[in-house]
């Protein structure tokens, strides 16, 4: 019996990881998932946020994922992301500044879509930075 | 014989010719590298989507998503032809639609109706001349690095006909990129998914690469996903992505490929012009040659007649 999973992560863009893992976690669409070796199989969607990977040695991995799809199977996960990045690889400035634009877009605008639009974007980027803050917490450790 | 300027001039102007088609050739030069780069980029994506899809299919769902399910008789087919916004690549298109062709004719012998969904400008004026098929849809000036956002119209239009029952199969027709030499014209079916699966399994098509390549529908295992939150919701949205990055897929493969052919195509174009370049210089030298000897043998024969 094997104590690790498979993990593959990947966007539409490139292949961000590869490789063995002992813990998975993911914000799912029903709400935070942990994956651990041997899980029963799960499909799901992913709402923008932190996918976090616990590799082999205890080496802990953060990722980012502006929403996707987890599959699970019992030895591998695959994280099908529309667009991913390494936590460490995001612009903190420019998700700051992404914020603030959407903040004005909503502030300002009426129609319907626009604001949708909007608000997407402002998750997008909220979820960003709390990426990086949980980073930076565990940096801190 | 042609006078000496006569030919000048078409030196002239071959040779102008040739500066332009070296420097398409250099283009498109520059261009394959990206291309090719883009492509294979999405690769892994579509290759983790294609596990998955095999695995959904291998799930024994109580839920039967219509993606899934092979309709009993053929009505009315579609066909998503991806073709290339600009000329000047040889035969590419034209490879592709003589590859359609037969098979398009095929079906409406068999009284089912074809719909073209038509994307790239060269798919667009051949599909709007061909008569007996009904363009549905057309998509065009995708440029250097298409975007995904500019298919999601034309595929929304394909897949919203077969979930409504309006189409039963639904066809992708572009160009694989094999290397710089060779594209294939290769026509796939995309939906529903068990004939795409068993068009792959009798080995009509071979490109690893493509990703419904290698997708088994072994139906009926003793196990299922859990779902959040449901089925429907989940499969409708893995499929439909499923579905994205196939087409997609086949937009860059089918922009590496214009390249490709057009560099290939600039390159011989060059050649001849070369060659023609120096056949007229050789023809340009023997007329300037035979009024040089013209001239000193009438001297020379006015010279003896004094």
């Amino acid at each position: 019996m094997s104590h690790t999973l498979r993990v593959d992560i990947v966007s539409a863009e490139a292949e961000i990881f590869s490789g063995e893992a002992q813990l998975v976690v993911a914000t799912g669409e029903m709400g935070e998932l942990g994956i651990a070796p041997r899980h029963a199989p799960l499909i799901t969607r992913l709402k923008a946020g932190h996918v976090d990977v616990v590799l082999g040695n205890g080496e802990r991995q953060q990722f980012w994922v502006s929403g996707g799809i987890l599959e699970v199977q019992p030895q591998v996960v695959t994280v099908l992301a529309d667009t991913a990045a390494r936590a460490s690889d995001l612009d903190e400035a420019a998700a700051q500044r992404a914020k603030q634009e959407a903040e004005d877009a909503l502030a300002n605008r009426t129609d319907a879509v626009e604001i949708a639009e909007a608000q997407a974007k402002l998750a997008e980027a909220i979820t960003q930075l709390q990426a990086l803050e949980r980073l930076r917490k565990t940096l801190k450790h | 014989m042609a006078s000496g300027r006569e030919i000048k001039t078409k030196i002239k102007s071959t040779q102008n010719m040739r500066k332009v088609t070296r420097a398409l050739e250099m283009v498109s030069a520059s261009k394959i590298r990206k291309a090719q780069d883009l492509m294979k980029a999405s690769r892994p994506y579509a290759r983790a989507m294609r596990k998955v899809i095999s695995h959904i299919a291998q799930a024994s769902t109580d839920f039967n998503h219509p993606f899934l399910v092979e309709r009993e008789g053929v009505a009315r087919v579609g066909y998503i032809v991806i073709s290339t916004d600009r000329g000047l690549c040889g035969g590419l298109n034209a490879n592709l639609f003589r590859r359609l062709l037969p098979a398009i004719r095929e079906w409406q012998d068999k009284g089912v109706q074809v719909d073209v969904v038509a994307v790239g400008q060269k798919a667009i004026q051949f599909f709007r001349r061909l008569k007996g098929i009904n363009l549905v849809a057309t998509a065009s000036n995708l440029g250097e690095r298409p975007k995904l956002e500019a298919l999601i119209g034309v595929m929304k239009i394909a897949l919203d006909a077969y979930m409504g029952g309006k189409l039963d199969r639904v066809f992708l027709a572009h160009n694989e990129f094999i290397n710089t030499m060779t594209q294939k014209p290769a026509v796939h079916a995309l939906l529903p998914l068990p004939v795409a699966a068993g068009e792959m399994a009798e080995g009509q098509t071979g490109s690893p690469d493509y990703p419904v390549a290698g997708l088994k529908l072994e139906q009926k295992h003793d196990w299922d996903y859990i779902y959040e939150p449901d089925p429907a919701t989940v499969l409708e949205h893995v499929l439909g992505r499923y579905i994205e990055s196939v087409v997609y897929q086949g937009v860059l493969e089918n922009l590496a490929s214009e390249h490709a052919a057009r560099m290939v195509a600039m390159k011989s174009a060059s050649d001849n012009a070369s060659k023609v370049i120096g056949e007229l210089t050789l023809i340009y030298n023997k007329a300037r040659q035979a009024a040089i000897t013209q001239e000193i043998s009438e001297i020379v024969g006015g010279a003896a007649a004094v």
